[in-house]
């Protein structure tokens, strides 16, 4: 690392503890900006380093929430009494059901989707491009329409989660500890996958996989463990961020494909995909852009982040960190050949 | 779902033929839809995500005619106009700029289109479910049990004889030959002479009137909302990578295969798997196909 | 090149940082106190969010006019700060911290529907923060024991549950046997519409009804032919359907189209889904329970009678012509909240909560008096049928029934 990348994650680190404790009514709204940071960075994996352009990673986001729900509810009660449709009996966790049944949860959201992504992997890995787009869309709609018609998890009624039982000014700090915890973990990952082999081998499957295959690179193993990591960390925040919410449900919020499945997309092309900080910046860019335009323009908050959306799609197309990796290309550690730079401005 | 089986080929077969004839119905007005995202797909590379909100723009361009006194029959021309000229600012001011990026550019700029337009249409029709009565009657076949709505058959001739128009001006008229030879090789047909530039906005423009023709038959078969749009857009997706790019009898085959899957799977699965059989028919011809590629060695591109 | 870019990044970020370092709005500000609400402005509820939101801005402005809300001597004046919660449980828990926390709202008007109330309850619940909810009536939300959750509106189970069992009686009258008719019906999946089903399954097993059909509809869709086609080859003599307003239209244009004959049609949120104007033909006959009817024999000081209500909101929303009871209900949520500051003479959360558990009073809407668990259990559910030149009559016994149905399609 160097001195520059220190200090960078020393003001990382700092805003990100200091945060809470100096805007603590913010807490909640910058919890959520870590869940989108984890959603747009594990994306990245797949999407802007190896060119699989995933539009159902939210599938993870989903099968984490509902994983976690069930081993957190029926730990200790009937799941299908719990979740009748006129609420037969009100459940009462103690601290220790909740605790116990919430980092169950998560670490079993975290292993069941890695399973879950070893198995779809078999299946959409054969597609390439818009295939590949549109198959793992269809994954994550197939997805959110199965579980609404699974009654025991409630179907499209949903669940109500075991709430915080703590003092309430204690929730929202505690989940934003999980999620920050969760979003350093996964940019650690990250940062590490792509120091290693793997980052070359991605980078070379997106560039010609044809050509990577042929020179003995297990593509197939390569893509199967990027994605079995995205799903890893997808799976856990899925089920923290149903925590958070309290209340799932198979369409809206486990399984939103036409809104978060695609954000997330956009927050990664936003700050530039297939860097190691531009899906960050891109997601913390989004969630204050849309927090800001709900609150100020109620009404047209739509109209605002389409267009905003649309405006940075259009003039920056690389995205934030591609613009600034093509303007300042010393800084990326990249050397340009300027004859050949020279070249191409003649041509 | 047993007893669902019995009572579709023992007690009432006479259902098939509502079914049958609702899926090609449904498919009909998909197969439009489809048709144009397959042209803009494989002309310009545009995977274009507003589809489904440019029907749903072109039905409520339909429904203020139609407070105005004009029948949605007579309204298509004039929809079709309006979205021709919406379409070609869109591409001009949009489009053009991302065309030649890769496909994620375009579909996130189409994307955000998609919230604007959605929430624009909310802010001005609100999002109360609005509909069009064409007046036309119903017919009833065998002994009541079978309705076929005029209006349906009415859409579906306004389709077949707009995608024969279309599939004519592709082979025979000029621009039509100028758009396919783009489709093959936009550089090879830049320097023979084609300006590019104007093709592509022509079909996008083109796709843009489709879809609101479509979107004036959806409004007299089926119900308007703000946010019906990404229904559309969803399926016409499926139907457009299950057929395979460049497919244009395979998309009009799948939307038939989307019609009826559907209504099969309402009648013997429930209701409640209508959306989840049209994502797993993508998903089971993506399959298939793949197990077809790799005895070839090949993967599905 | 690089200052416009920068300008703009430069713009996006000090828009950001304002939005961040937006100054907290105290719940009481001089004379105005300011109720917070998440309500469904865009997605699938937003039809019945906007009915909801209107019946309270005209709540709130007609309490305004009449001098306000009277706390220890002084006249306050009420306001409502509003975000749109999308149609999604997951953006309304998120906005009601939000106005909690941030705005400082100290006092909540419920979102529209069950499944949005159910993520909103629990975080004003352990915030200590009273909330009147006007739109979610699902019987769930009254047996997590909440405290600070009031209902002015009856619990799902009265929607279409009694409509059998009038059903049952008139058959009996008319000498038939009740338990020899089969229902068939189809319910959105989401948590209201299932709370309804549930209360029609007991009461059909109770009298001994058979149901043939039970379709659960995805929210999104937009075609029920399939289940009326089941339906037209099963011929049950009872058609249910629930599924909000677009859920209602979608089965009038197509219960139109197919012109099914069922001698019974019962359907919910007619008047929210202008049935009775858009699709005459299918609306004849049909039964539709309702929390309130325009005529109803009640009254109170600040909107008068019901008549009186109905009278003046449609002077200033001009395009209703019937008024659907989710923005009466939403006037009368207000109304509550009044009533109980008003009685606490204090703005103590804790006060006001009492007070609003000790509630007792008649409104426009109908009698309100909470039970121990939130929900209104002094007014009674309506049910009216819908005649041939579109008009709602109630329907008190079964007497007043026409049975069976005839459509002229």
């Amino acid at each position: 690392m160097t001195r520059n990348q220190i200090l960078l994650y020393l003001v990382i680190a700092v805003s990100g503890v200091l945060g809470p404790i100096m805007f603590p009514n913010y807490t909640q709204q910058m919890a959520v900006m870590w869940v989108m940071v984890i959603m747009a960075s594990t994306w990245d994996i797949t999407g802007g380093q190896m060119g699989y352009n995933s539009l159902g990673n939210i599938t993870f986001f989903g099968v984490g929430m509902y994983v976690s729900a069930v081993i957190q509810v029926s730990m200790f009660y009937d799941i299908s009494l719990y979740t009748a449709s006129y609420g037969a009996i009100k459940p009462v966790f103690t601290d220790q059901q909740y605790f116990v049944g919430l980092f169950a949860g998560i670490l079993a959201a975290g292993v069941s989707c890695v399973i879950l992504a070893r198995l779809l992997g078999m299946v959409v890995f054969g597609l390439r491009g818009p295939y590949f787009a549109i198959g793992t869309l269809g994954v994550a709609i197939a997805a959110g329409q199965i579980a609404g018609t699974m009654d025991t998890i409630g179907g499209g009624a949903g669940i109500s989660m075991p709430f915080f039982p703590w003092d309430i000014q204690l929730r929202s700090a505690f989940f934003y500890i999980i999620c920050f915890t969760l979003a350093v973990a996964s940019h650690f990952t990250i940062r590490w996958l792509f120091s290693t082999q793997f980052g070359l081998a991605a980078n070379a499957i997106r560039d010609d996989e044809d050509k990577a295959e042929a020179m003995g690179i297990p593509t197939q193993k390569y893509k199967q463990f990027g994605w079995g990591i995205a799903a890893f960390y997808m799976g856990c925040i899925g089920a923290v961020f149903g925590n958070m919410v309290g209340y799932i449900e198979p369409v809206e919020v486990a399984f939103p494909a036409p809104t978060f499945g695609i954000f997330m997309v956009a927050m990664a092309l936003l700050g530039g995909k297939g860097t190691l900080w531009g899906p960050v910046l891109g997601a913390v860019l989004f969630h204050v852009v849309k927090e800001t335009t709900w609150t100020y323009l109620l009404g047209w908050q739509w109209v605002a982040l389409g267009f905003i959306l649309i405006v940075n799609i259009v003039y920056f197309q690389q995205g934030i960190m591609g613009w600034l990796q093509t303007k300042y290309p010393e800084k990326f550690g990249i050397i340009v050949d300027q004859s050949n730079v020279q070249a191409k401005e003649e041509a | 779902m047993l007893d669902n089986l019995q009572l579709l080929f023992v007690y009432a077969p006479i259902m098939n033929v509502q079914m049958i004839l609702d899926g090609i119905f449904v498919g009909a007005v998909f197969a439009l839809i489809a048709y144009g995202l397959a042209l803009v797909w494989g002309v310009m590379n545009v995977k274009n995500i507003c589809q489904g909100d440019m029907v749903i723009m072109g039905g409520y361009i339909a429904f203020t005619l139609y407070q105005l006194g004009v029948h949605p029959i007579f309204a298509i021309p004039i929809v079709a106009a309006v979205m021709f000229i919406y379409g070609w600012i869109i591409y001009v001011m949009i489009i053009r700029r991302v065309i030649d990026n890769d496909m994620f550019v375009s579909l996130l700029a189409t994307f955000g289109l998609s919230l604007l337009m959605t929430q624009v249409m909310n802010l001005i029709y609100g999002p109360e479910v609005q509909t069009i009565d064409s007046h036309f009657p119903i017919a009833m076949m065998f002994d009541d049990f079978v309705t076929i709505p005029m209006v349906k058959i009415v859409s579906l001739a306004l389709a077949m004889l707009l995608a024969a128009a279309v599939v004519i001006f592709m082979k025979k008229s000029r621009m039509g030959q100028a758009i396919r030879a783009t489709a093959q090789d936009a550089r090879a047909a830049r320097v023979l002479g084609i300006n590019t530039d104007n093709i592509f906005a022509f079909t996008y423009s083109l796709n843009a009137a489709i879809c609101g023709v479509a979107g004036v038959l959806v409004s007299m078969i089926w119900v308007l909302q703000p946010f019906y749009g990404i229904i559309y857009t969803l399926r016409t997706f499926a139907i457009v990578t299950a057929a395979g790019l460049g497919n244009l009898p395979g998309v009009i085959s799948m939307s038939f295969v989307l019609g009826w899957v559907e209504q099969y799977a309402g009648i013997v699965a429930g209701a409640e798997w209508q959306v989840a059989a049209s994502v797993l028919m993508l998903l089971a011809v993506l399959m298939w196909r793949q197990v077809q590629m790799r005895r070839q060695r090949q993967v599905v591109r | 090149m690089f200052k416009k870019y920068s300008i703009a990044a430069g713009a996006v970020l000090a828009v950001g940082l304002a939005g961040i370092a937006a100054p907290a709005v105290a719940k009481v500000e001089g004379d105005t106190i300011i109720l917070g609400s998440a309500i469904s402005l865009s997605g699938k509820y937003s039809t019945n969010g906007l009915h909801t939101q209107r019946g309270y801005d005209f709540a709130v402005d007609r309490i305004n006019e009449k001098g306000g809300v009277k706390v220890g001597g002084k006249s306050y004046k009420l306001k409502v700060k509003y975000y749109d919660d999308e149609s999604t449980p997951a953006r309304a828990t998120q906005l009601a911290e939000r106005l909690i926390q941030q705005d400082g709202i100290e006092f909540m008007l419920g979102p529209y529907g069950t499944g949005l109330t159910k993520a909103v309850a629990p975080v004003t619940e352990k915030f200590g923060v009273p909330m009147v909810e006007a739109e979610g009536a699902s019987r769930s939300l009254f047996t997590q024991g909440y405290k600070y959750m009031f209902a002015v509106l009856s619990t799902s189970e009265y929607y279409l549950a009694p409509v059998l069992d009038i059903i049952a009686a008139k058959a009996k009258a008319e000498g038939k046997d009740p338990s020899k008719m089969r229902i068939g019906m189809a319910f959105e999946n989401d948590g209201f519409s299932l709370d309804v089903r549930a209360g029609v399954v007991d009461t059909a097993k109770k009298l001994g009804m058979k149901i043939v059909i039970d379709d659960k509809l995805p929210a999104d869709l937009s075609d029920m032919s399939a289940t009326l086609t089941k339906f037209k080859a099963l011929k049950p003599d009872i058609l249910l359907v629930s599924g909000h307003s677009k859920g209602a239209a979608t089965a009038a244009r197509q219960v139109e189209e197919m012109r099914i004959q069922a001698p019974v049609i019962a359907i919910t949120h007619c008047e929210a889904a202008k049935v009775h104007e858009k699709f005459p033909k299918f609306a004849n006959g049909v039964m539709c329970p309702t929390q309130w009817l325009s005529n109803l024999p009640k009254k109170d000081s600040y909107f008068g009678s019901a008549a009186d209500w109905n009278r003046d909101f449609k002077k200033i929303h001009t395009s209703y012509t019937e008024v659907p009871y989710q923005t009466a209900q939403a006037s009368a949520a207000v109304l509550v909240f009044k009533d109980a500051f008003e009685r606490a003479n204090t703005f103590d959360q804790k006060k006001v909560r009492d007070a609003l558990a000790a509630t007792d009073m008649e409104t426009f809407y109908g009698d309100i008096r909470f039970a121990p668990e939130g929900n209104n259990i002094a007014k009674p559910m309506f049910y009216r049928q819908i005649t041939a030149d579109g008009m709602y009559t109630p329907i008190i016994t079964q007497a007043d029934m026409t049975f069976p149905r005839k459509a002229n399609y």
